[in-house]
């Protein structure tokens, strides 16, 4: 399988670690469940990112969840970080949006569904360890401005909407600054009750 | 006997009675349809052969918008002057084609007229489709009829003004169309005619491989010649050319591979023809693509045409060291230090047509943006090659395709790093 997925390794890195200060994202040990939901929606333009869109055009679904499985089951090292330290008004802010939300916005904290060590849970929430500050901040604006979606009902959409601009800088920015845990595996599903319904976790 | 035990027993009765029909009357199971009573049933097969045909037709590539309902049509298709939106060809009566007979619909393919008069737009490759046959275009009318109708109204074109009018298509169909069904050569064999007429008619395989000029035609003297795709910017290679995609020297085995499985040990299909093989060709049975096979083998009329002269192959010492240490750097690992590949996962560069061809647009291209061969029925797990578009500079992109392009006895021509620029600077697709 790793010849295979020769395509992926200049972006994505040899075992899906990320690259380039991880502008390509880290996709290694992301729940298989997302990672295919992913490239299906690469494949069928329904998430636009051209290079990806072109990349996995003609592949059949059966290949694209072998991918995705093969991904999801690498567990290469991290990064050692070097995000930028900020304002510590800043830095509260992003830690109280992350591990405790915003219930005056009606924003869950991350940790509710991202899992307490940011290693998501299966099988369709992404882990946010080892994602750079930029990368999350583009995805979170790309759903709030409704160019990402999720299949319904997509509670990050919702989420995003809700975040301010200066929010989403400061969450990113506590985001990527986290250690990654010893063990970086998804947290298993229905061991907790999601405060928001999500169509990828059906 | 009192009225309540009247009731009592007339109830019991009825209720043994209603058993007693149930277990007479109650509908069993279906008999069983079986996949032999199938095949033989004539309507059942008649669908089957439209469906196979609408497949080598690839109808279904440009009739269905990303993410739309099949054959429902809305797709955007580019083009130089201006979009097209292809129309719903499913059998909805008000906005698809389900008031279409027959007749209508073999009219439309055989002469580009549309049921209400009107002349269409050649983006319908209705100067290939003209040549098949009443009896395979009733077929395909049966399959069409048979898919579910979706309701969605056609979207009006967006060409730019003399485009827009469509008398004009009149000029352009004096000027390059040519009605007629194929017509067999009583010279060659059946399977070189069976070869043709799926070439010339279904496969429209000319819209890609014949050059088109300003006016969006192409000349029946230039067949096959080649020429850039409009707004796709890939270069789809002459097959009349040795020098090119001519299959002249192919065994039928790799020219087969090619079309039917997408990889094979003389090279790989990747974007617009790895869609064509995805859509279309891989469900086109052994024996047709064999046959296709056998007519483009005899394609190639031009065996001898020189090679660039050594002036023109002439590269400078620095720019083919570049190249050497990317190649050894990036390439190697899979395509061989002598460039010999690991066919028909990894394709070989040394002796590949598409490689030393005279337009370099695909090789740059594949360079800056990589590319997976289509998953098909034979080949359901390809092996991919990764973007160097963010690794490598206008320079090293140059340096390495001209490396490849003349390394190991490729007689192909130098590249410029301009020329490596201006395909950056273009989103994949």
């Amino acid at each position: 399988m790793e010849a295979r997925v020769q395509g992926c390794v200049t972006c994505h890195g040899q075992s899906g670690q990320g690259t380039l200060s991880g502008a390509f994202p880290r996709i290694a040990g992301k729940p298989a469940g997302y990672l295919y939901n992913q490239l299906i929606a690469f494949r069928d333009g329904t998430r636009q990112y051209p290079p990806m869109n072109y990349l996995v055009a003609y592949l059949p679904d059966a290949y694209l969840r072998e991918m995705a499985e093969y991904y999801a089951k690498q567990r290469p090292p991290f990064e050692t970080k070097d995000e930028p330290a900020p304002d510590p008004k800043i830095e509260a802010r992003g830690r109280d949006i992350a591990t405790a939300g915003d219930t005056s916005k009606g924003i869950p904290p991350c940790v509710a569904c991202h899992g307490a060590r940011l290693t998501g849970m299966e099988p369709g929430i992404p882990g946010l360890v080892g994602l750079r500050s930029n990368y999350i901040a583009a995805q979170l604006t790309r759903w709030r401005v409704g160019s990402r979606h999720a299949a319904e009902p997509d509670c990050m959409k919702r989420i995003a909407s809700r975040l301010s601009e200066p929010d989403i800088a400061a969450v990113s920015g506590w985001l990527a600054r986290q250690e990654a845990p010893k063990d970086a595996s998804p947290e298993s599903p229905n061991l907790v009750r999601m405060p928001l319904a999500c169509g990828s976790q059906r | 006997m009192s009225i309540g035990l009247r009731i009592a027993i007339g109830a019991v009765v009825l209720v043994i009675l209603a058993v007693i029909a149930w277990t007479l009357f109650r509908p069993g199971m279906l008999p069983q349809t079986t996949a032999t009573a199938t095949a033989t049933n004539a309507t059942t097969q008649f669908l089957n052969r439209g469906e196979y045909l609408a497949r080598a037709g690839d109808c279904v590539a440009c009739h269905t918008a990303p993410e739309g309902r099949e054959f429902a049509g809305g797709r955007a298709m580019p083009t130089p002057f201006g979009n097209l939106y292809v129309p719903n060809i499913t059998p909805d009566d008000e906005t698809g084609i389900g008031k279409w007979s027959a007749d209508d619909f073999y009219r439309m393919m055989h002469t580009g007229i549309s049921r209400d008069g009107s002349l269409m737009y050649p983006a319908m490759p209705f100067a290939s489709y003209t040549k098949i046959t009443r009896e395979d275009s009733d077929a395909i009318y049966a399959y069409l009829m048979s898919v579910p109708p979706v309701q969605q109204k056609n979207r009006a074109h967006a060409l730019r003004f003399p485009f827009n009018k469509r008398d004009l298509l009149l000029g352009w169909r004096a000027l390059y169309f040519e009605e007629g069904e194929y017509v067999p050569d009583p010279k060659q064999s059946a399977q070189w005619n069976r070869g043709a007429y799926l070439v010339q008619g279904l496969g429209h395989c000319s819209m890609c491989h014949t050059a088109i000029n300003r006016l969006g035609g192409s000349s029946e003297s230039d067949a096959f010649e080649g020429g850039m795709i409009p707004n796709q910017n890939w270069y789809a290679p002459s097959l009349t050319s040795n020098r090119e995609a001519g299959l002249g020297h192919w065994s039928i085995k790799d020219i087969t591979d090619l079309l039917q499985v997408g990889i094979s040990t003389r090279g790989t299909v990747y974007g617009p023809m790895a869609e064509v093989v995805y859509n279309s060709l891989q469900y086109v049975s052994d024996e047709d693509v064999e046959a296709m096979a056998v007519y483009l083998k005899t394609l190639p009329k031009r065996d001898s045409e020189p090679p660039p002269t050594s002036q023109a192959r002439l590269v400078s010492p620095n720019v083919m060291e570049t190249g050497r240490k990317v190649y050894a750097t990036q390439c190697a690992m899979c395509h061989g230090a002598e460039g010999g590949g690991q066919p028909p996962q990894f394709p070989p560069l040394a002796g590949n047509q598409s490689i030393t061809m005279a337009s370099p647009v695909n090789s740059i291209r594949m360079v800056l943006n990589g590319g997976y061969p289509p998953g098909t029925r034979k080949n359901p797990r390809p092996h991919g090659m990764p973007p160097f578009a963010h690794i490598l500079t206008d320079a090293e992109v140059a340096a390495v395709v001209t490396y490849i392009r003349v390394a190991w006895e490729n007689n192909g021509t130098p590249v410029t790093p301009t020329q490596a620029n201006e395909l950056r600077t273009l989103l994949p697709e």
